[in-house]
């Protein structure tokens, strides 16, 4: 099937209803023209095949050893590269979908345009040679992104930076959040691509020079390059990828090597997969159809189709892991939602991508997103809530916010970042430390850790009297005026440089010529400042100086609100403080006139944030973690999950457009007595929570005592997986005081 | 006391209870004259309320707002909420304040199929109050459930249980004797209220809380299960489920921090098997039991 010339147009596209997307490159024209709503319950999915038990069989006992050392193998000596690699498998007669980002499963590749530094000391934690003619390299005569960004930062950006005000900064890493709209691989080819970026490129050629023009016809050549290596890439495997998918297999083993191309050169915070089942499920239907294939193979192609996804693995730092434990990729994967027209865009395949959670057991990727609206079908919205119930492996985010700002085949970047697929990315800025630009704010700049000045110095708050809410709130918008001038100053250097140093090649060649930026700013700590302004106004709170005369803790008298109760007064401090940093983002010019949007995220940084900030008003102590994303502080949500999520839904999306967080965990008992009562409630809640403006959800179901139990035991629970801020990672995985951070929060329900 | 009208006590305004009433108005009755206080509080305007919380799966059907109250003629040895037993630690709370949460809530119980739960303390030492609540909840289409021992169920009028769309009926033992070593009253009343709801066509769902060494006597046991029968046998069809509920120590503290001697310190929750057990003698008899 693989080695025949190119299938023509007429033969693969046979039996589609033809459209626009026929004459240009528009996945979502083809989608909507094709594919087939279903309405129906689980009752005709698959189990696991034979074949599909054994490869997976075959990689899960390597897991342990990876575990174990922190990575599996990597190859020190070969800069990674869509061609770098010659071809590897897991088991090469029984796979269905071939390729692997180097040539062996769990081998990683090491990716220095990023940094050379990140690659060497990743190779010295794990005990691998530093090859030094590639040192040499990649310190003498190619520069990195890494260098290139702090060639350019200003002083008040390294200060911020040091300070651990502003943190996470993709600036000695892959940025990532670009997902490349991989299913165009498989609708045209490769060869159409290539065309029509040759026509991209030849009206930028018409264009008078300037940088603008230079820029992008450089990354147009970069972009034709990619291609022609993935065609190349594809080849060695046997696949001549240069005509359109002619069946789902095809279509699938198309669109993974589009995605394959982009892992293998690129080791971004977020490698994102996009939004690909219900795009599959026109092939898979068409095969159905005409007999190629039952349900048991369609089944047995996407279980085989995820356990590639499942073994994305990038070589990183220990340091780099404490802010994003467990190793994740972030492969999301988009699924269900609604179309414009009012059809739900969920498909049998929808709920196949699901299915693979029960044939290969739970696992934190791919990213499985469920876009939910109350619209869905009964039968899916049941589904989502059983396999999360059981697996705890779902996430959740609003159609009905995502759908009328980005359209109806947006998908999901990482965690909670929309876009447009194929047509709009990101330029990812990680996030401030709200909670300590609070402290400075009460400190006149002075960092309440160090004592050092950070921020233009101004007077402190007086000694010996309770601290003012107006006189709190006014030092603290100046404060933020300044946090927000030097955080996109920080951004702009950043994905200047990345640009320049560590450009997504084959991901851009995967996107429309004209595309539309964001400038992904975000905040950490929201729920520690809403509760630090709420006791200054409702309570009264006298800061305490030590000998340095810095404000170091805070005596706190009489009763306040607390975020996550559904209580207006304090969840309004809460909405106020993303409007006004949100506003004061949008003061500043941005690089490539990207669109300033933020998000109330934290992944697991929450901890590492935690660490690095003193006594807040609110009682929180020093080192102590902050609450994850946007949720509110653990044990202060008193009256239950949905009013704490209730709280959260008041943030309005068009203040924090890059997305809003909230993880819950419930016991199963908080759900029902029966599998049914629990399905239905979960439901229930689901639906409350977006009807009333609700972003995200991130939903555990599962008792205290399994975690301990894991964390005592840990090869007992392998697959165990359990969803933190914006994704789903192996609870063996986390640190050790992750998991601490993960069971000291409130497990709703639980008597 | 007896199973007469409540008395009422009306709560202090100047106590702050917790984190209870996040987001509910409280009144500032400093002010006011304690007579003022408990005329509003015999009228159904105002009531002393403990805490509110969003619950799903536990206190009814679907997601609940439920209100707990304060005030309980019982004294249950192993009280899971003995914050709430005297009235005057109570919040106070106006009738209509309660009922504009009620409101805001009506899509999550649109959504989630559930509705307003009162329980307490025991809802029915405030029989205006909860009746006015009802009766508002029921303007404004939401399910209502009364959570309640049954213990003053005289109080209950039949304009109210008209308001009320299911009890959560709490028999806590089987015995006149059983009944009174555990609560400290009588079991008649209880046993009279479930009547009384087959015979307006109330539903009900029977609670039990099974403990070691108080209520796990298997005779106890089955006399309880002969009672939830009776009621279903009054009218079939209106004991919906049962639920027993194995003792938990996390009242634990709660006694500690109101300085009170808590009997149960050291009794230990059921086993599994044995709560198990016990749901099968209620089974036996045709209930559907958790």
């Amino acid at each position: 099937m693989t080695d025949d010339a190119a299938p023509t147009t007429t033969t693969a596209w046979a039996g589609f209803t033809p459209g626009s997307w026929c004459d240009g490159i528009d996945v979502r024209d083809f989608i909507q023209r094709n594919y087939t709503p279903y309405e129906g319950d689980a009752a005709f999915l698959a189990g696991p095949t034979a074949r599909t038990t054994g490869v997976w069989a075959k990689l899960s006992a390597m897991f342990p050893e990876e575990r174990a050392k922190g990575v599996h193998d990597v190859d020190p000596h070969t800069p990674a590269g869509i061609t770098a690699h010659g071809p590897g498998y897991i088991d090469a007669d029984a796979e269905l979908v071939v390729g692997l980002q180097t040539d062996a499963p769990l081998k990683r590749a090491i990716m220095p345009n990023g940094g050379w530094r990140m690659v060497a000391g990743a190779l010295k934690t794990y005990g691998y040679p530093v090859d030094e003619d590639l040192e040499k390299v990649f310190t003498t005569y190619r520069k990195t992104h890494n260098q290139g960004v702090f060639d350019v930062y200003p002083p008040s950006v390294r200060a911020a930076r040091s300070s651990h005000l502003i943190t996470g900064l993709p600036d000695a890493y892959g940025r990532g959040r670009i997902i490349g709209d991989y299913r165009r691989v498989a609708l045209y080819g490769v060869d159409r691509l290539i065309e029509a970026k040759r026509h991209d490129k030849l009206v930028l050629d018409t264009e008078p020079f300037s940088e603008k023009v230079a820029r992008e016809r450089e990354e147009h050549a970069e972009q034709l390059r990619a291609l022609a290596e993935l065609k190349e890439m594809a080849a060695s495997y046997g696949h001549d990828i240069s005509g359109p998918a002619t069946t789902a297999r095809e279509a699938v083993q198309w669109l993974y090597f589009g995605f394959l191309a982009a892992v293998k050169e690129q080791n971004g915070a977020a490698m994102s997969l996009g939004r690909t089942s219900t795009f599959l499920d026109v092939y898979l239907e068409r095969d159905l159809r005409a007999g190629l294939l039952d349900e048991s193979q369609a089944q047995e192609l996407m279980d085989d189709f995820v356990i590639k996804l499942r073994i994305v693995r990038f070589l990183r730092t220990p340091e780099y892991d404490a802010l994003f434990s467990g190793d994740p990729t972030w492969v999301t994967e988009t699924i269900g939602g609604m179309g414009d027209d009012g059809r739900p865009l969920v498909t049998k395949n929808s709920f196949r991508m699901l299915q693979t959670l029960y044939n290969l057991g739970p696992a934190p990727e791919p990213n499985m997103t469920v876009f939910w609206s109350d619209r869905l079908p009964r039968g899916f919205k049941d589904f989502c809530a059983r396999v999360s119930i059981d697996t705890s492996a779902v996430q959740y985010e609003s159609d009905d916010e995502i759908r009328p700002a980005w359209g109806d085949d947006a998908g999901i970047a990482c965690c909670v970042s929309p876009m447009a697929i194929g047509k709009q990315m990101q330029f990812f800025g990680a996030r401030v430390n709200l909670a300590k630009a609070l402290l400075y704010a009460i400190n006149g700049g002075r960092d309440e850790v160090t004592g050092k000045q950070v921020s233009p110095a101004f007077p402190a708050v007086s000694p010996g009297l309770p601290l003012d809410y107006d006189d709190v709130r006014a030092r603290f918008d100046r404060t933020m005026d300044w946090l927000a001038a030097t955080y996109v100053e920080a951004l702009n250097c950043i994905h200047w440089s990345h640009d320049k140093y560590a450009y997504e090649r084959i991901e851009m060649a995967l996107h429309d010529k004209d595309v539309l930026r964001t400038m992904a700013c975000g905040i950490a700590g929201l729920a520690v400042a809403a509760d630090s302004l709420s006791a200054v106004r409702y309570a009264t709170v006298t800061p305490v100086f030590d000998e340095r005369g810095v404000v170091v803790d805070y005596e706190t008298e009489g009763d306040w609100p607390a975020y996550g109760n559904d209580d207006d007064r304090v969840d309004a401090i809460a909405v106020e403080l993303v409007e006004s940093f949100m506003a004061k983002v949008r003061s500043h010019p941005t690089y490539r006139d990207a669109v300033p949007t933020q998000s109330v995220l934290t992944i697991t940084s929450n901890v590492v944030y935690g660490k690095a900030t003193g006594n807040t008003p609110d009682g929180r102590r020093a080192g102590e973690p902050f609450s994850p994303g946007a949720n509110p502080m653990n044990g202060r949500d008193t009256h239950g999950m949905l009013a704490s999520a209730l709280s959260v839904a008041k943030l309005p999306y068009g203040e924090a457009q890059d997305g809003i967080s909230l993880t819950n965990t419930v016991v199963p008992a908080g759900l029902g007595r029966t599998r049914g009562e629990q399905v239905a409630n979960l439901v229930g809640l689901l639906d409350a929570s977006f009807g009333a403006g609700g972003y995200h959800m991130n939903v555990n179901v599962l008792v205290r005592e399994t975690l301990t139990d894991a964390m005592e035991h840990p090869e007992k629970y392998p697959q165990l997986t359990i969803r933190v801020s914006g994704y789903a990672v192996n609870f063996v995985r986390l640190t050790r005081e992750q998991q601490l951070d993960v069971l000291s929060r409130t497990f709703h329900g639980e008597l | 006391m007896t199973a007469g009208p409540a008395t009422l006590d009306a709560p202090s305004a100047c106590r702050r209870a917790g984190a209870g009433l996040r987001g509910i108005e409280t009144v500032a009755t400093a002010d006011m004259e304690r007579t003022e206080r408990l005329a509003l509080m015999r009228s159904g305007e105002l009531g002393s309320v403990h805490s509110w919380e969003l619950v799903t799966a536990v206190d009814g059907p679907g997601t609940r707002l439920t209100v707990f109250l304060n005030g309980c003629p019982l004294r249950c040895r192993y009280c899971h909420n003995p914050d709430t037993l005297a009235m005057k630690d109570g919040e106070p709370v106006l009738a209509d304040e309660l009922l504009a949460r009620v409101g805001r809530y009506r899509g999550v119980f649109a959504a989630t199929g559930g509705g307003l739960t009162l329980s307490g303390g025991e809802v029915l030492m405030q029989p205006a109050f909860a009746a006015r609540v009802l009766r508002g909840a029921k303007e404004l289409g939401v399910h209502t459930c009364l959570d309640t021992s049954g213990f003053l169920g005289a109080n209950a009028t039949d304009a109210m249980l008209a308001d009320t769309d299911l009890v959560l009926l709490d028999i806590k033992a089987g015995d006149e004797e059983t009944y009174r070593r555990t609560t400290g009253r009588s079991l008649a009343p209880t046993l009279r209220f479930g009547r009384r709801l087959a015979e307006l066509g109330v539903k009900v769902w029977v609670r039990f809380v099974l403990v070691p060494g108080l209520t796990d006597d298997p005779r106890n046991v089955e006399r309880v299960a002969d009672h939830a029968a009776e009621i279903e046998a009054e009218r079939p069809g209106t004991v919906e489920r049962v639920e027993v509920l194995p003792f938990h120590q996390m009242a634990r503290d709660k006694w500690a921090e109101l300085g009170r001697t808590y009997e149960l310190a050291d009794t230990p929750p059921p086993t599994p098997a044995a709560t198990e057990a016990v749901r099968e003698v209620f089974r036996a008899r045709g209930l559907t039991t958790y």
